[in-house]
C-alpha cells in the first residue's frame, strides 16, 4: 500500500511501487478522466500535476508521487473559475475530447509560469501533447483566451 | 448493468414505417439484410412515457432524450442529430439529454443498410429522419394539448418545449403520457427553411462540458466491480500462429490471474492493465511465422512499380489513348508512390465486455456496432440478439473503428470465452494498434499524359496498383467487374477526365497478408494527390498558371470552380508574399463535397517543410453547423498534414518497424499551420459531408507549393523524408 494525495484528498493505494502513476489514478483510485495514448510520454494524454509541475503519469512511477500534491483533470475542474475550461467551451475546442484532460492540464502550467503566452511559447509548452483530431488551432486560441481572461478577468472579451 | 427493456414497441411501431418512407436509398451494401440487420429487438430503454420513435423520448419530467443511430468520434454529430431533432420539436438542443443508440434495426443507415458511422455520411443521410422524428413527436404532443384544452390543434402553439392555446399551457412532459396513446399521425409537414432557428445557424457542441472535466466516458473507461483487464501478445508478424506458450514467469507477476491462447496471440488476464503488461512481457512464446514473414514494403515497391508498366483490370475507358497520346504535342509522365498508414486514434482499441450465461453486453467505441454484435455473437455461439452493444464516446475513429472483420471485437469475445470470466476489459497498448495492421494500403500511381500545342491534356493513361480494402469482407460484393472502387474514387470520377477525350484508366490490386482498412477519407487519401499533382505538373508543361489551368479545365464543374475561386481569393492568389514563403493550390471533390485548399510554406533549415497557412474553402451544400464544418476542415487538414509531411508505416521480415509515436510520427502543436481558415460557399447544391473532404487536398497543395519554392516536385509521401531522399540526390547543401 502507498499513500497518494490526489485532488487534495488522501488515499491508500494498492499498487507495486514500479507502477507508472498514471494506471494507479485510473485503475486502482478510479479516476478516469487521465488518459492512457502511448505509455512512453510521447503523447500527454496522461498529464497530471506534481506538485504544480506537469508530468506525463504514464512514465511516472507511483514511488516518485509518494508525498506529492497530485491534481488531475477532476480536480482541474473543481474549480468554477477556470479560465482554460471557459475558454475551450467558448471556442469549442475538443472533438473526441480524448486528449482534451491532457492538453488543459499542460495548458494549466504554461499560463500559471507564462501569464502571457506567444504562439512560440506555446508551441514549446504543447507539442508534447498529440491531438489525432488536430484541434491544436483553437487550443492555442482557447490558451490566448484563457491568459486574457486570467489577466483581465471576466470573459476575456 | 442491463436496464429493464420498457419501451412501448406499440407506439415504436406504428410511426416507425412513416419515417422510414420517402428516404432516398442511393447504394445499399450486398448482403446487408442478413448483416448487422440483428433481428436483435433491443432498444433504447429509458422508460420514457412517450416513445413515439427510436429517435426520441420524451420522460413526464419533461426530459428530452435523442437517441443517436451514429457514434461521436469527433466529428459532430451528438450536437448535429441533436439539432435536427429540436429544430422540428421546439425544445432547446442544450437540455436535450443525448445518448449513442443500441446495435438495432431502426439506427441502420438510410442509405448504406448496416449500422455504420462512416463516409461522412451522418448529417446527409439523417436530414429527414431526424427532422421527421422531431415534427411527429410534436405533432402527437400538439394533438395530446388540443384534447386537454379543449380547443382544435391549429390553435394550438409549440415553443420551446410548452404548448399553449390561450390562455392554457403544458409542458411537453405533461403531455407525454396522453401523447403516447394517440394514433400516430400522417405525413407531418417540415418547417420552411427561413423558420430555422438552429439548422444553418448552429449551436455550440453539446459534448464539450463532459470532455474538459475528464466525466465523458470513453470505452477506455468503462470499470465495473470484479472486472479484469487483458493485455494480447500479437501475433509478430501478420497471420502467425502461436507454437507454444510458456506462461510460468507471466503467472508468477502479481495482479496476473490467468492466461489464456486466443486464435490472433496470447492474453494475460489480470487486476489491472500495468499488471497484465507486465505478464505480457514476461511471456515466453514461440510462434510459427507463416508467410506472412515475407513481407517487405520496400520489395513490394519494387514489385508495384513493375505491376504499373502492364495495363491492369480495366476501370475507365474512353477514346483510343495510345493514339491520341502519340499525337501529342508534349507529353508528362510521374510517378506518385504511397506508403501504409496506421490511423492512431488517441485512445488506443479496447472492448470491455461481460458474459453471464446466455446474455452478453459489449462497451466500446464503435462505427458498426451490428456488425460488432454479429461478430461477438458468432464467437461466443449466441444470437445476436442475445448480445447488447453499448456504443460510447470513440476517442477517435478515422476508420480504424470500422472493421468488417470486427477483429478487436472478437479478439475480446475469444478472451472472455477462452477464460470463462464473466467481465473484462480488453485494452491494446499503442504498439499493438501502430503494429496492428488495417492500414490504408500502400499506393503506388503511374500517370502519363499527352498535351496539345495549347498545353491541355488530350490523352491521359492511368495505372494504379495498391491492395483491395473490399476483398475479402463482407462489402466484396461492391468490387464490380474486379474493380474495387475504393481504390481508384477520386481518379475514375475525376472532373478532370471529362476534359480529356481520350484515356485509359486501369487497376492492379494485389494480395498480401498485411490487413488493410478505409484510412479518414480512404481511396482519396491517394487519389487526390496524383490527380492534383498530374494537373500541377501539366500546367507547368504548359507553362501556365495553376490556378488559371485548373479554372479552364473545371469551367463545366460549377461547385468545384466555386471552392477553387473562393479559396484562391482568399488565399490572395497571385499576390506577392513575404520572402521565402510559397503557395501552391489543390481541389478535389470527395463524399459529395468539394474542397479547395491553397497551401503556404517555407523550407526549413534542412530542407524540410514549414506549413504557414492553409485557406480552404468548401462547398457541402447546406452546412447545418457551420462552425462544425470549419472544425471538420481544420481537423482534416491536420490529419492530412501528418500524412502529406511525417507518416508511414514500414514492413521489414513482416514486421511493422513503428511501434508508437516516437517512430510513428503525427503532428504536433508546433507542425500545425499558424493560419488554417475555413470559409463556406454559400451553396443550393446537394448535401455532401465534412469529416473526411479536408483531408484530401492538403498533400497536393503542399507538394505545388514546394514546387513552387524549388521547381522540384514531390512525388512520395511523406513528403519530410523524400525532401531528404531528393535534395541528397541533387547534392543540395543545407544549413
Amino acid at each position: 500500500m502507498v499513500k497518494l494525495k490526489i485532488n487534495q484528498k488522501e488515499y491508500s493505494v494498492d499498487a507495486s511501487p514500479d507502477m507508472p502513476l498514471l494506471w494507479a489514478i485510473r485503475d486502482v483510485v478510479g479516476l478516469t478522466g487521465t488518459k492512457f495514448g502511448c505509455g512512453m510520454a510521447q503523447c500527454g494524454a496522461c498529464t497530471v500535476h506534481l506538485d504544480g509541475e506537469a508530468v506525463r503519469s504514464c512514465v511516472t512511477l507511483v514511488s516518485r508521487a509518494v508525498g506529492k500534491e497530485i491534481v488531475t483533470i477532476e480536480g482541474l475542474s473543481a474549480n468554477p473559475d477556470n479560465y482554460l475550461q471557459k475558454a475551450w467551451i467558448e471556442l469549442d475546442v475538443p472533438q473526441c475530447g480524448y486528449c482534451q484532460s491532457g492538453q488543459i492540464m499542460s495548458a494549466a502550467v504554461l499560463l500559471k509560469e507564462n501569464p502571457n503566452p506567444t504562439d512560440e511559447d506555446i508551441d514549446n509548452a504543447m507539442s508534447g501533447n498529440i491531438c489525432r483530431c488536430g484541434t491544436y488551432p483553437r487550443i492555442r486560441k482557447a490558451i490566448h483566451l484563457a491568459a486574457k481572461m486570467q489577466r483581465e478577468g471576466g470573459s476575456g472579451k | 448493468m442491463s436496464t429493464t427493456t420498457n419501451v412501448s414497441r406499440r407506439n415504436f411501431l406504428k410511426t416507425g414505417a412513416v419515417l422510414s418512407s420517402g428516404l432516398l436509398i442511393s447504394f445499399t451494401v450486398p448482403g446487408a439484410k442478413k448483416l448487422g440487420a440483428a433481428a436483435s429487438m433491443v432498444g433504447p430503454q429509458s422508460g420514457a412515457a412517450f416513445a413515439p420513435n427510436a429517435y426520441l423520448h420524451i420522460t413526464a419530467d419533461n426530459e428530452v432524450l435523442v437517441y443517436l443511430a451514429h457514434a461521436e468520434m469527433g466529428q459532430g454529430i451528438w450536437t448535429t442529430l441533436s439539432m435536427m431533432i429540436a429544430e422540428e420539436l421546439d425544445v432547446d438542443v442544450n437540455k436535450m439529454t443525448v445518448q449513442h443508440g443500441d446495435a438495432w434495426k431502426p439506427y441502420q443507415h438510410t442509405a448504406f443498410g448496416i449500422q455504420i458511422t462512416g463516409g461522412s455520411s451522418t448529417t446527409w443521410s439523417e436530414f429527414d429522419r431526424y427532422r421527421k422524428a422531431g415534427a411527429t413527436a410534436k405533432a402527437l404532443l400538439v394533438q395530446a394539448a388540443a384534447q386537454k384544452f379543449g380547443v382544435s390543434p391549429a390553435e394550438c402553439k409549440a415553443e420551446n418545449g410548452v404548448v399553449t392555446a390561450g390562455d392554457k399551457s403544458a409542458t411537453y412532459g405533461e403531455l407525454a403520457t396522453a401523447a403516447a396513446t394517440l394514433p400516430a399521425p400522417g405525413e407531418v409537414p417540415l418547417k420552411d427553411p427561413k423558420d430555422w432557428k438552429y439548422i444553418g445557424k448552429g449551436v455550440k457542441r453539446l459534448d464539450t462540458p463532459a470532455k474538459i472535466n475528464g466525466t465523458a466516458k470513453f470505452g477506455m473507461d468503462m470499470q465495473f466491480p470484479g472486472m479484469l483487464t487483458a493485455v494480447v501478445l500479437h501475433a509478430p508478424v501478420f497471420g502467425a500462429k502461436v507454437k507454444t506458450v510458456d506462461a510460468a514467469k507471466a503467472k508468477s507477476i502479481p495482479g496476473v490471474k490467468q492466461v489464456v491462447q486466443i486464435p490472433g496471440g496470447v492474453a494475460v488476464l489480470a487486476d489491472n492493465y500495468w499488471a497484465a503488461k507486465k505478464g505480457r512481457a514476461a511471456l515466453k512464446v514461440d510462434w510459427d511465422l507463416g508467410s506472412g514473414v515475407k513481407v517487405d514494403s520496400a520489395a513490394m515497391l519494387t514489385q508495384y512499380k513493375q505491376l504499373a508498366k502492364t495495363p491492369g483490370t480495366l476501370a475507365g475507358k474512353e477514346g483510343n489513348v495510345d493514339s491520341a497520346m502519340s499525337k501529342a504535342v508534349k507529353t508528362v509522365e510521374a510517378e506518385y508512390v504511397f506508403p501504409y498508414l496506421a490511423h492512431a486514434p488517441m485512445e488506443p482499441l479496447n472492448v470491455t465486455i461481460q458474459l453471464k450465461g446466455n446474455q452478453c453486453e459489449i462497451w466500446t467505441g464503435t462505427q458498426m456496432p451490428g456488425i460488432d454484435q454479429e461478430a461477438a455473437a458468432k464467437v461466443l455461439g449466441l444470437k445476436p440478439e442475445q448480445v447488447r452493444v453499448n456504443t460510447v464516446f470513440l476517442g477517435g475513429g478515422f476508420g480504424r473503428r470500422a472493421t468488417p472483420a470486427s477483429d478487436f471485437v472478437k479478439e475480446a469475445a475469444e478472451i472472455i470465452k477462452a477464460s470463462g470470466k464473466p467481465l473484462v476489459k480488453m485494452v491494446w497498448a499503442r504498439e499493438d494498434d501502430v503494429k496492428g495492421g488495417f492500414y490504408r494500403p500502400m499506393f503506388l500511381h503511374k500517370i502519363t499524359a499527352g498535351l496539345n500545342a495549347e498545353g491541355m491534356p488530350v490523352a491521359w493513361k492511368h495505372t494504379i496498383v495498391g491492395q483491395s480494402i473490399m476483398e475479402g469482407t463482407f462489402f466484396a460484393g461492391m468490387i464490380k467487374d474486379g474493380i474495387d472502387g475504393a481504390s481508384v474514387e477520386g481518379v475514375v470520377d475525376s472532373p478532370y477526365m471529362g476534359a480529356i477525350p481520350d484515356r485509359l484508366i486501369t487497376l492492379h490490386s494485389p494480395k498480401n497478408e498485411v490487413p488493410v482498412l478505409w484510412w479518414r477519407s480512404v481511396g482519396h487519401t491517394h487519389t487526390a494527390m496524383a490527380m492534383e499533382g498530374m494537373i500541377d505538373e501539366l500546367a507547368q508543361a504548359a507553362g501556365k498558371d495553376q490556378l488559371a489551368y485548373r479554372q479552364e479545365l473545371l469551367k463545366s464543374h460549377p461547385r468545384h470552380l466555386a471552392a477553387l475561386n473562393l479559396a484562391a481569393e482568399k488565399a490572395g492568389w497571385g499576390k506577392p508574399l513575404p520572402a521565402g514563403r510559397f503557395r501552391g493550390i489543390a481541389v478535389h471533390e470527395s463524399f459529395l463535397s468539394y474542397v479547395a485548399q491553397v497551401a503556404e510554406i517555407s523550407l526549413n533549415p534542412d530542407g524540410t517543410i514549414k506549413v504557414h497557412r492553409v485557406v480552404s474553402a468548401i462547398d457541402c451544400g447546406l452546412a447545418v453547423n457551420p462552425d462544425g464544418v470549419k472544425a471538420q476542415i481544420e481537423s482534416g487538414i491536420n490529419y492530412g498534414l501528418s500524412a502529406a509531411l511525417l507518416g508511414e508505416i514500414t514492413l521489414e521480415k513482416g514486421q511493422v518497424k513503428q511501434g508508437n509515436f516516437n517512430d510513428y510520427v503525427v503532428a504536433r502543436m508546433f507542425d500545425t499551420p499558424a493560419e488554417i481558415e475555413v470559409h463556406i460557399v454559400k451553396s443550393d447544391g446537394k448535401m455532401g459531408g465534412v469529416g473526411e473532404p479536408g483531408v484530401p487536398p492538403v498533400a497536393p497543395a503542399i507538394a505545388n507549393a514546394y514546387f513552387n519554392a524549388t521547381g522540384r516536385r514531390l512525388r512520395q509521401l511523406p513528403f519530410n523524408k523524400a525532401v531528404h531522399s531528393i535534395d541528397a540526390e541533387m547534392q543540395i547543401p543545407h544549413t
